[in-house]
């Protein structure tokens, strides 16, 4: 992988998300959506990598992001989500959700809807009222959901004053990252190792599926489902382990693969290529995992370019698949055959890697280091 | 650097009328703490309303600030590089790396200027343009005084290139300062030495160039006493600045913009191959000869000065006094202790001076709301008091998510701080027990391995059983794991839900043995016997039998210990009769089911194939 640009930015970057292409479009991703935080006052901004029209001397039109225009945050950005084209969903660490609303033509962003109290502790009834944290939010237009650190899940819809439906006390410890599995059916990880399937058709407030990990019960920290197949579900945890999960099967994941030395941050499967997945950490380094079994003949011994090793998957669950043609590569338990080559993509250790994003060849991060990395060459 | 010039500024605290009455301060690593007093000017206190705010007074860096932190940002990364090569090189290809470090740090510095004057153009107003305007000098004269250390101290340039680097240096400081562009002796240099030197360094010694300068020194001497420029009065002058006389150069003085400028035109022309430990008898006399006693040297003058005298120590110093924070000293120094050129100067508190200066750096980072990370790993490399440091200040990081507390504590744990864990977790569990957050209370103590805190959280879960009937947060409680095992309480808690789920999946034998064993092996803490024991009721009124005899013996031991050691009432109130009486009850009711249970017992054990 070529061509990484770093830009110290000032700030450091707590998320960062690719804009979608328009479907069936042939664009490729030009612009990013970061969020800060850490800052007594944070920003949300927007950036572009596309080109300015300027060849270089060696005529090449490709350069570093520049940034389009921010607004100010109020407090730590928890997460961030883009809606549609134009809308950024962005969750706050004073428990408030803003949808920020970008105008092209005057390259500004504005604040379209807010719910300032989405998460708290005690209600913003009482006296003593205290907010929580939002720490998590995932948009399915016109549909909005974020969980946070009380333990609260909320639906909201655009344009509507109010919360659609509340899950109050949904857990008794901290929500970290919420996906959707298939609308309406969301899934949660908490601060003790579980998973949490909620489906919105039914009234109650009781999840209709919780999985855990085996052992002791380390905190989840982000989730990601695979695109294709939605019952396949990768999370990270705190001790930086990766844990690929089938939730139609057992309550325990499928796979566990020893991955960082501190906090997993983010896991994704890329959108596109679901055979390959990326993780980042606390521990400064980013990871990518390509189980494509495509070139089984590729020696990862001689790969050039960044610190390769070839891992074994270990499937722990041996139960019998009948459907064995539509597992993916992560489920498979096939030890002999199944090799994941995983690359680090950052040149040298810097600080905690936040975020990361991928959408086609191109991919960002965000650091700790207030240094932003993109590349728009991920699998040359 | 600067003098001061000019009256210092005024700020008034809005809310305090200074006129009355009088205020009190106290300085932070930054900041200045301000308040009211209740005293007034004249001296009398009277109890007037006063303003109940504290101020915090800060100096106005957010101008710049932004560009700075790419600065500390990028020197960081350089900085943690630099203390990894430790080990890995020697000898040339050491001082090769060291060389490049030094030049990463410059251009990072050139890079901040760069952009720091790209705002100042672009700056709307005249104050906060000449703000910027003077970050960038301070930041070029960092870059100058760190590019002649690189030159002298890192780089140790002997006779011959030594003085290309000097020419290098001041043709790059020269043409940065905004001052007469149209520097004829600046221009003329290039050509003139370039031509001369050819290939410098690699193809001619260092006596053959020393002969060849020599020859052309003696031609141009000729042809002065010969008068061969005589007709023209510009090119004997020019002549003359040639031959390295200081008179004509200093005639020229307006187009030489300072001291140094005229010290390496100077040695150029009259001793290109200027050995380093006589370069201080030039910079001297150069210094003295262009100031002309007029003007006192400034402390720029001074530092370069302390740093052509090849006195380190002295650099360092000046440069500390005269700069406004630790930065550049720090760096700087810090790579001068990597070439082995400071011996252990030991200060009188102990550390060496790289130690105080990196302690200096990293505490004022810490200061900082956003930065502190950063000075995670500055303390890291001060071996004597570095870890104390970050010990203390680790654990004053204000925590207001969840998120930030845990790269704080992964910090801690890196370094086996396990104190600092420890509180940082009580902290944390005793917020989320306040929020009424059992369950990420339970995830702090367990992280802590606090089994204080477990016990903690068990009794308000065991609390809420009794008030409301039935398990809170169960998804917490059935999924304990091997946390279970942290403390007693939490264990029992674990075994106690077990049995709830066993007597809901009427599996009642498993259920009275679980019960019995829970109050026989002491894990259940008295104060639950009384509800263990009621719960055992239902089973001990079964139709079948489901306790034996031998634990139904058991049974009325724990009911006799709980009944022996209850203490008689001092003074019976209404209340206190009611709740007596309905104890009383209970004990009773519980005694006739032990009793009615032990007979079907012993009767079924006693009969031929009971079941």
């Amino acid at each position: 992988m070529e061509e990484l640009y770093a830009k110290f930015v000032s700030e450091k970057i707590s998320k960062t998300r690719w804009r979608p292409v328009p479907p069936g479009s042939l664009q490729t991703a030009e612009t990013f959506a970061t969020g800060s935080w850490d800052n007594e006052e944070n920003h949300v901004s927007l950036w572009s990598i596309g080109d300015f029209g300027n060849p270089d001397s060696d005529g090449s039109l490709e350069g570093d992001h520049r940034l389009l225009c921010d607004i100010k945050h109020h407090g730590d950005v928890m997460d961030l989500q883009f809606f549609d084209q134009e809308r950024i969903v962005a969750a706050s660490s004073t428990g408030c959700v803003t949808i920020f609303l970008h105008h092209p033509n005057n390259q500004t962003l504005s604040v379209s809807q807010q719910w300032t109290t989405a998460h708290y502790h005690t209600g913003p009834g009482s006296p003593s009222y205290c907010s929580a944290p939002c720490t998590g939010v995932v948009c399915d237009n016109p549909e909005i959901v974020t969980v946070g650190e009380d333990g609260r899940i909320n639906l909201f819809r655009a344009d509507h004053k109010e919360a659609v439906r509340t899950i109050d006390n949904a857990d008794s410890s901290t929500l970290h990252a919420v996906t959707f599995l298939r609308t309406p059916e969301i899934l949660t990880v908490n601060s003790i190792g579980q998973l949490k399937i909620w489906d919105f058709r039914q009234q109650g407030n009781e999840p209709s599926q919780i999985l855990s990990l085996t052992g002791d019960r380390v905190p989840l920290h982000c989730v990601d489902r695979h695109p294709n197949q939605q019952h396949v579900v990768a999370t990270g945890g705190q001790d930086g382990m990766l844990s690929i999960w089938d939730v139609r099967q057992g309550t325990m994941p499928v796979s566990l693969l020893k991955a960082h030395e501190a906090e997993m941050w983010e896991v994704h499967f890329h959108p596109s290529n679901p055979d390959h997945l990326f993780t980042c950490s606390e521990d400064g380094s980013l990871w990518h995992w390509d189980a494509s079994t495509d070139v089984p003949e590729k020696s990862s011994l001689f790969h050039q370019g960044g610190r390769t090793s070839t891992f074994l998957s270990h499937g722990i669950n041996h139960q019998a698949n009948a459907h064995q043609s539509l597992t993916s590569s992560w489920l498979s338990t096939d030890p002999a055959k199944d090799r994941i080559e995983i690359t680090s993509l950052l040149p040298s250790r810097t600080l905690s890697v936040n975020t990361l994003d991928v959408l086609g060849p191109c991919l960002v991060c965000g650091t700790d280091a207030e240094a932003i990395y993109v590349t728009r060459q991920l699998f040359s | 650097m600067e003098e001061l010039d000019g009256e210092p500024t005024v700020t008034f605290v809005p809310g305090v009328n200074s006129k009355k009455k009088q205020m009190c301060f106290d300085w932070g690593p930054g900041e200045l703490l301000v308040c009211e007093t209740s005293f007034n000017n004249k001296g009398k206190s009277e109890m007037v309303p006063c303003c109940p705010f504290i101020y915090i007074i800060r100096k106005d860096v957010g101008v710049y600030s932004q560009i700075l932190r790419k600065l500390f940002n990028e020197s960081h990364g350089i900085f943690v590089g630099l203390q990894r090569i430790e080990e890995e090189f020697t000898g040339k290809s050491r001082k090769a790396q060291l060389v490049r470090v030094s030049k990463n740090y410059r251009s990072v510095i050139r890079a901040c200027m760069e952009e720091m004057h790209q705002t100042t153009i672009a700056a709307n107003d005249p104050a906060s343009g000449r703000q910027f305007s003077s970050q960038v000098s301070i930041l070029s004269v960092m870059e100058l005084i760190w590019n002649l250390c690189e030159i002298l101290f890192i780089e140790v340039a002997p006779a011959g290139p030594l003085l290309l680097l000097l020419l290098d240096w001041v043709r790059l400081h020269v043409c940065e300062v905004d001052t007469l562009s149209a520097d004829v002796l600046g221009s003329e240099n290039p050509s003139k030495h370039e031509g001369f030197w050819k290939l410098p360094g690699n193809t001619q010694t260092l006596t053959e160039l020393e002969l060849r300068w020599q020859h052309w020194h003696e031609e141009c001497g000729r042809h002065l006493q010969d008068g061969t420029f005589a007709s023209s009065p510009p090119l004997e002058s020019l002549c003359k600045v040639m031959l390295g006389d200081e008179a004509a150069l200093l005639a020229h003085k307006d187009l030489l913009s300072n001291w140094y400028h005229f010290l390496v035109t100077r040695l150029l022309y009259s001793n290109p191959t200027v050995k380093p430990i006589d370069l201080h008898f030039y910079a001297q006399s150069s210094l003295d000869l262009f100031l002309g006693g007029e003007s006192s040297p400034e402390p720029l003058d001074n530092i370069l000065m302390a740093a052509f005298e090849f006195d380190i120590h002295q650099v360092i110093k000046e440069c500390s006094i005269a700069l406004s924070n630790w930065w550049f000293v720090a760096h700087l120094t810090d790579l001068l202790d990597h070439c082995r050129l400071l011996q252990s100067h030991n200060l009188y508190f102990g550390s060496n001076m790289r130690e105080f200066l990196l302690l200096e750096y990293a505490s004022g980072l810490f200061a900082h709301h956003s930065l502190w990370q950063l000075g995670v790993d500055y303390f890291d490399c001060c071996p004597e008091l570095g870890r104390a440091s970050l010990e203390l200040h680790i654990e004053r990081i204000p925590l207001n998510t969840e998120q930030k507390a845990l790269k704080v504590l992964r910090v801690c744990e890196q370094r086996q701080m396990t104190e600092q864990v420890r509180s940082i977790c009580k902290i944390l569990a005793m917020k989320a027990v306040r929020n009424n957050r059992l369950g990420s209370a339970l995830s702090w103590s367990i992280r802590a391995r606090d089994a204080a805190f477990a016990t903690l959280v068990s009794d308000r879960f065991l609390r809420d059983y009794c008030e409301r009937g039935c398990f809170s947060d169960l998804d917490l409680i059935d999924n304990l794991g091997p946390a279970m095992m942290l403390s007693d309480r939490l264990t029992f808690l674990g075994k106690y839900r077990e049995f709830h789920r066993l007597y809901g999946e009427k599996r009642f034998v498993e259920a009275a043995s679980l019960l019995l064993s829970l109050m026989t092996s002491q894990i259940a803490p008295r104060s639950f016997w009384m509800t263990l024991l009621t719960d055992a009721l239902p089973l001990l009124e079964q139709k079948q039998v489901i306790f034996s005899a031998e634990q139904t013996y058991e049974l009325m031991r724990c009911l006799e210990d709980l009944t022996s050691g209850r203490p008689a009432r001092a003074e019976p109130d209404a209340q206190r009769l009611e709740e007596d009486d309905v104890e009383t009850t209970k004990v009773e009711m519980l005694r006739l089911a032990l009793a009615r249970n032990l007979a079907r017992a012993i009767v079924r054990e006693g009969s031929l194939g009971g079941s």
